[in-house]
């Protein structure tokens, strides 16, 4: 994807002009400096990956570490594709996935136009905005239970001011209906300035000659935000909904802190339910297939997401 | 230029510039809500309707960074002017201080694991970006996107096997394992970004150095390092806010002598149930310099937000 930053990149080969120095040579120094971080990737990362690819084909339990540990082949995967829990989790996943992207998108690229406007004090603004996304998850949707809380919750008084239900009338995550709303309205808050943001270079990077060429041919305001305006910002867009899709899915701690999963299963995620899985019920053959599921889940959805907004780009 | 057609009209700008001020304000609603309520009585943090006009008390505090007990009606008519501000507070309460809480302790972790990740992320990372930036290295961008292939795994679904290895090595709730732990998930960011500050820095200025004699290494902190500082100084914020921040992993693998502060602040109830003011203190101690940070760096991050991720 970066190809296009890659042109001006320096040849590596040029610095064959100063081959020779003093000091360590440049293959020494090339791999001493790598070397330590390959290593520690391979250590921390790539070798519990294999582990966990290792685990997912047996019925080895973290709990019971004096039982024989038996291959089972691929059982485990059986069982989770044909678990219809798991298809509950992903159906939470889904709305959660896709609300969460939806209103992003929407509320942060409008508020990245309006920002382009350059009226007084835009750059201030920004940084308040984009406050929220700065803070830790956990501990921002801990306190987001407060807000939430029926009668006392700031949220609730907000809702029944404007729209006169009673605040004690309804528990957003006390809420099977409205429980998945809670963590969507959270979400939003949180990371909406980062599709602003990503959207605001986007805007930044259209030329002003294309306007003022579009001018030029009596082109209509309406009719150059979508011929000039949204082609461009796209391939931004969709960049910043690969982020926060790659994010989502991987949502663990703010949603855990709101309504950790409940009430029922209502906002089990997919890394909430793997965490149930692997540490609390302690399967870890179970949970280990249900984790590289996952993983290939999201590395398939990615790259084929990838591709289409390279064609994007290219166009 | 006085007039041109991509410059807004004055009524564009004023309407864009109330819209977004109106959204300001909403934004900003639930971050005022967590400092106020710090600073409100018990009564007053969950009256009906929420109290924005209310009498400031440090009680949350107070709560935040001691242990309390209740007392046994005899003791609380006893003389109390002779006691210190903070245990005056707690008596009126009827309840006695009987020691410090955990609070300090966490946050304390939650400093020396931040700081301590985010300074190997950035030794290594800086490193490995240099010789990714400068020398022919095999298998590059495979490497290099390997590198940043494994930001895309859910931290849920490594935790087990790191969880079965840092137990068999003894690293499980110990400063050193998370800090191993936090450097290896912000070293892909940190190679990453910095790579692409150095790919900048033009390449005449080492050679330059080169010929009048500098090693490599000379060349590499002399030249390159100062000409890629603010990069670096932004990276550096950029991981150690993650690690500030982190939860999942300090959940799982966390449970007393390393616990940092995200898992630590939802558990703190006080001696009657649940006490906001206090998760509110804390929540605000916690919060609190990310967002100074934020405001004083603001040019640097959000060009280092919208760089790391047009980047890639």
């Amino acid at each position: 994807m970066s190809d296009h930053h890659r042109s001006h990149r320096p040849e590596p080969g040029s610095t064959a002009l100063v081959h020779r120095v003093k000091g360590l040579s440049d293959r020494a120094i090339a791999w001493l400096f790598i070397l330590p971080t390959i290593v520690i990737l391979l250590a921390i990362n790539i070798f519990p990956l294999i582990w966990t690819i290792y685990l997912s084909f047996t019925n080895y339990r973290v709990n019971r570490p004096n039982k024989a540990v038996d291959f089972v082949g691929l059982r485990n995967y059986e069982r989770i594709l044909s678990d219809t829990d798991i298809w509950i989790t992903m159906q939470a996943t889904a709305h959660f996935l896709f609300w969460t992207i939806f209103f992003q998108v929407l509320i942060g690229f409008a508020l990245a136009y309006l920002i382009n406007k350059k009226f007084k004090g835009n750059d201030l603004l920004t940084t308040i905005i984009v406050l929220p996304m700065m803070l830790s998850p956990a501990v921002v949707g801990n306190f987001w239970t407060f807000l939430y809380q029926p009668q006392i919750g700031l949220f609730n008084y907000v809702v029944s001011f404007f729209s006169g239900v009673d605040p004690s009338q309804f528990s957003m995550i006390g809420d099977v209906v409205l429980a998945p709303w809670a963590i969507v309205i959270v979400d939003t808050w949180m990371w909406t300035p980062f599709v602003m943001l990503i959207c605001l270079a986007g805007l930044r990077s259209i030329p002003d000659s294309i306007y003022e060429a579009a001018e030029c041919d009596r082109a209509s305001k309406w009719r150059q935000f979508w011929t000039i305006t949204i082609p461009m910002v796209l391939p931004f867009l969709m960049l910043a909904v690969l982020f926060r899709g790659i994010e989502n899915f991987k949502m663990f701690d703010l949603v855990v802190q709101l309504t950790g999963g409940g009430p029922g299963s209502t906002t089990e995620l997919t890394s909430i339910n793997l965490k149930r899985e692997a540490f609390e019920k302690w399967r870890t053959g179970y949970a280990s297939a249900y984790a590289v599921i996952l993983f290939v889940t999201v590395f398939g959805l990615a790259s084929i997401y990838v591709k289409a907004l390279n064609r994007v780009k290219d166009r | 230029m006085s007039f041109s057609v991509t410059e807004p009209s004055k009524r564009q700008k004023w309407f864009a510039g109330i819209v977004v001020v109106c959204y300001t304000l909403i934004t900003l609603m639930p971050l005022v809500w967590i400092i106020t309520t710090g600073f409100k009585s018990s009564p007053d943090s969950i009256a009906y309707p929420p109290k924005v006009v209310f009498t400031p008390t440090v009680e949350g505090y107070v709560n935040l960074f001691t242990t309390q007990t209740r007392m046994s009606p005899g003791v609380i008519t006893e003389p109390r002017d002779h006691l210190p501000w903070y245990e005056q507070i707690v008596r009126k309460k009827g309840n006695t201080i009987v020691g410090p809480s955990r609070f300090s302790e966490r946050f304390f972790n939650s400093v020396i694991i931040g700081f301590g990740s985010t300074f190997f992320a950035i030794v290594l990372g800086t490193t490995a970006a240099y010789a990714f930036s400068r020398f022919r290295v095999p298998l590059k961008d495979d490497l290099l996107f390997f590198i940043l292939s494994t930001r895309m795994m859910p931290p849920i679904a490594v935790a087990i096997p790191i969880f079965l290895m840092f137990r068999n090595l003894g690293l499980n709730d110990t400063h050193a394992g998370m800090i191993l732990l936090y450097t290896t998930v912000n070293l892909s960011l940190a190679v990453w970004l910095i790579n692409g500050f150095i790919d900048e820095i033009p390449i005449e200025y080492e050679e330059a150095a080169l010929i009048d004699g500098y090693t490599r290494f000379q060349a590499f902190y002399k030249v390159v390092l100062p000409q890629a500082a603010t990069g670096i100084a932004s990276t550096a914020i950029f991981c150690l806010i993650f690690a500030w921040n982190e939860y999942a992993f300090a959940v799982l693998l966390t449970s007393g002598t390393a616990q940092t502060a995200p898992p630590f602040i939802p558990t703190i109830i006080g001696v009657a149930g649940q006490d906001w003011p206090a998760v509110a203190a804390g929540a605000t101690l916690f919060l609190l310099p990310v967002m100074v940070f934020t405001i004083i760096l603001r040019r640097h991050l959000l060009r280092g937000i919208t760089f790391g991720a047009v980047r890639k």
